[in-house]
């Protein structure tokens, strides 16, 4: 056992100091596309979601396969950083960009009602996750929280079997409407007060797959949703992000407050 | 190359005629052409290709004579076939629904074994841990594992029915959504399917891209399933050195292409860019990473106390392994190679030396990882063939025009789980039909014979080892 000591030791420390200090892995990130301005009709198939709209983009359908940024440079860019402002939104409305204007109101109302409901979260957090018909993907960037690089035991967050014991619930998949039953008895299983993240873009709108026989097409068919993370898969540092967000140790808009 | 047989019982005796002389059982799907009937098609794994087999059903015939009392492996995929369609294979031994949902008062916990204090332990489909959703119903008297059930209808998506209509490069992208920890290896197969319904050959250098990636997945999936085990043994330390190799792993992947996972990568006629690295810099970051992640193997594979829960649990037999035609590290752990890569190449494994796999017969866990080592040393070697070759094709193109208008095709590539197996039918230059078939689906079903002797706590290390994802079973 003692070559496991001495193994432990071995690269020194390899935990990200975010969101204490900048990480330059999160800030590269590549993360949903952006309208650089409002892009007027465009042919349809440039988007395989339908993401796009004469109003902009929405980046909760957006899967990042870049055909839009590669093929009309002049209105489409990558949006930059994992933790940014455009991370995770607190209304499913603000996730399309360019933001209109009236979502602002509804962002601030829900924040103010997010804080009031988790002031009691905010040092110690128990996270319970739920995969209503992932593709795999969001899983192992969720379990990467729990390994040397992210640690979320640092920020005074842990994972818990029991959702009696659990604040947050983190919801992966397009919603399989075989899992609507187990997600909604683990949803009304938690104590108040909690707060549903959907992580990633299958979560928050079903990404390509559509609402189906066998799909809602998002999660918020079957749960509430607070946070509204896309991505597919969203990095680790986004899941932190919503995270941090959701108990409001971080304010969205990505301003560091601890 | 595709057959047809004039009837289904003239279909089974032909594909258990090539089994028997052979060729490996690769899969069975249902296909119902709007107003026609019901076509069943058998895939069979050959050394130079895959086969298909088919043969109509009489018009609004609501049974046929099952295949799986002729072969077992058709087990899981007459289910599915009676899920999607209603037919019903007559004689089939257990037709419960399999992918689809039926209505929850079907849901009741079913009993095999009887006796006195055999009771069923339902884990799942919500698993304690972060876990894709998948429920066994374990029925034990105590500490043994008489018999298991897997119900993984909880999280069918309707991937395969989804693919009808995209255009192929809308499909690739839902191709790699598939199984998503192997996204390379789907996106691979769809599209070798197109290229050749297409008569398209991508670029050697799109080939090599192909290859890295493919091989990187490989690494990624294979620590991913080393973080796993050395969890289950409580082993704190090794869990926290893989999962920190996974994650450079995935940082390199990220570098490369923008995704953590690879997507976006490959596209129908080649790759949709050259890697953002150079290839020597490549190259140099494989070197490292292979240097540290053999150094900590070799001290999990001398940690005697996490070795005594590998040996001997979840064994498969080699004789089950070659009859099931269990595929991928499941397969060679007992014995049965068909390394897709060697037997059947395709992109850049034409050009590279792939080796051979080690002799393996034990079929049991520690077997397993055994070969997912001996998988990660080879991949880092092809990732070094594949930087070098590539350094001097700076100068090719990433991708050629590939528009395919009709035509059908069966396309292959070896994921980390085994190989992957697509059914890809364009019409009017759009996908009329595409049915997957991943390695997990060909693979779990032997998650039922592989108890023998183990116990409640052997669970996590046999489900590990198997290494599948429930989003490939349950499409």
């Amino acid at each position: 056992m003692s070559i496991w000591v001495l193994r432990g030791l071995r690269d020194g420390v390899v935990t990200t100091r975010w969101p204490a200090r900048p990480d330059s892995y999160a800030d590269g990130w590549r993360g949903p596309a952006r309208a650089l301005r409002p892009v007027g009709s465009v042919d349809p198939a440039l988007c395989p979601t339908g993401a796009i709209s004469p109003q902009g983009i929405d980046q909760g359908r957006c899967i990042l396969c870049g055909r839009c940024v590669t093929e009309r440079p002049d209105l489409f860019a990558w949006s930059r950083g994992a933790t940014g402002p455009a991370a995770a939104a607190l209304a499913r409305d603000a996730l399309v960009v360019p933001e209109p204007p009236e979502t602002d109101e509804a962002v601030a109302a829900a924040r103010a009602r997010l804080r009031a409901r988790t002031a009691a979260l905010r040092r110690s957090v128990h996270v319970r996750h739920v995969d209503a018909g992932s593709d795999g993907s969001e899983e192992w960037e969720i379990q990467a929280l729990l390994g040397p690089v992210y640690d979320i035991g640092r920020l005074g967050v842990f994972f818990t079997a029991s959702p009696r014991h659990a604040d947050v619930l983190l919801v992966t998949g397009a919603g399989a409407r075989g899992m609507a039953g187990p997600l909604r008895t683990t949803y009304d299983g938690m104590p108040d007060p909690r707060v549903v993240i959907a992580v990633g873009t299958d979560a928050v709108s079903g990404g390509l797959l559509r609402e189906s026989e066998a799909v809602t097409g998002g999660v918020a068919a079957t749960v509430p949703v607070d946070v509204w993370l896309p991505g597919s898969p969203p990095s680790p540092f986004g899941i932190l992000t919503a995270l941090l967000i959701a108990v409001g140790q971080l304010a969205s808009g990505g301003k560091g407050t601890r | 190359m595709t057959m047809t047989q004039p009837g289904v019982t003239a279909l089974w005796d032909e594909l258990c005629s090539r089994v028997k002389a052979g060729d490996r059982f690769a899969g069975l799907s249902g296909s119902q052409p709007e107003g026609g009937p019901l076509v069943l098609s058998a895939h069979l794994a050959t050394a130079g290709g895959i086969d298909t087999l088919e043969a109509p059903l009489p018009p609004s015939a609501a049974s046929y004579p099952a295949l799986t009392p002729r072969l077992g492996a058709a087990f899981w995929y007459e289910r599915v076939i009676h899920d999607r369609f209603g037919v019903v294979p007559d004689g089939h031994p257990r037709l419960a629904p399999l992918i689809r949902p039926g209505p929850p008062e079907d849901h009741a916990l079913p009993r095999h074994v009887t006796g006195y204090g055999v009771f069923t332990i339902p884990h799942g489909p919500v698993r304690s841990g972060v876990m894709e959703s998948i429920e066994y119903l374990v029925e034990t008297p105590g500490e043994a594992i008489p018999h298991l059930n897997m119900r993984v209808f909880y999280k069918h998506r309707g991937v395969a029915d989804r693919f009808a209509g995209m255009t192929p490069a809308d499909a690739v992208l839902l191709a790699e959504r598939a199984e998503g920890i192997a996204s390379v290896a789907h996106a691979l197969a769809f599209c070798h399917a197109v290229e050749q319904i297409a008569g398209c050959q991508p670029p050697p250098a799109a080939g090599l891209v192909r290859v890295l990636h493919a091989e990187l997945e490989r690494i990624a999936n294979h620590l991913d399933v080393a973080v796993r085990l050395a969890d289950a043994a409580g082993l704190a330390v090794a869990t926290a050195r893989f999962a920190l190799h996974k994650e450079r792993v995935q940082r390199l992947v990220s570098a490369l292409c923008g995704s953590r996972f690879g997507r976006g990568v490959v596209v129908p006629g080649g790759v949709a860019a050259l890697p953002l690295l150079p290839p020597a810099q490549i190259r140099a970051e494989a070197g490292k990473l292979r240097q540290a992640i053999s150094a900590d193997a070799g001290a999990l594979m001398g940690t005697s106390s996490f070795l005594d829960r590998l040996r001997g649990t979840g064994p498969l037999t080699p004789a089950r392994a070659r009859q099931h035609g269990a595929l991928g590290p499941v397969g060679k752990a007992a014995g049965y190679a068909d390394d897709a890569r060697l037997v059947r190449p395709y992109d850049g494994y034409w050009s590279l030396a792939v080796p051979p796999a080690a002799a393996h017969s034990a079929g049991d866990a520690l077997a397993r990882l055994r070969v997912r080592w001996e998988e990660v040393d080879q991949a880092f070697g092809l990732i070094r063939q594949a930087a070098e070759d590539l350094a001097e094709r700076a100068g090719d193109r990433a991708r050629l025009p590939c528009e395919p208008v009709r035509g059908r095709a069966a396309g292959w590539a070896e994921a980390p789980q085994g190989e992957v197996l697509y059914d890809v039918e364009v019409a009017d230059g759009r996908i009329a039909r595409c049915q997957p078939r991943s390695a997990s689906f060909h693979n779990l079903v032997l998650m039922h014979e592989v108890f023998t002797g183990d116990i409640l706590t052997d669970f996590p290390f046999i489900e590990a080892s198997f290494g599948l994802s429930v989003a490939g079973v349950s499409l």
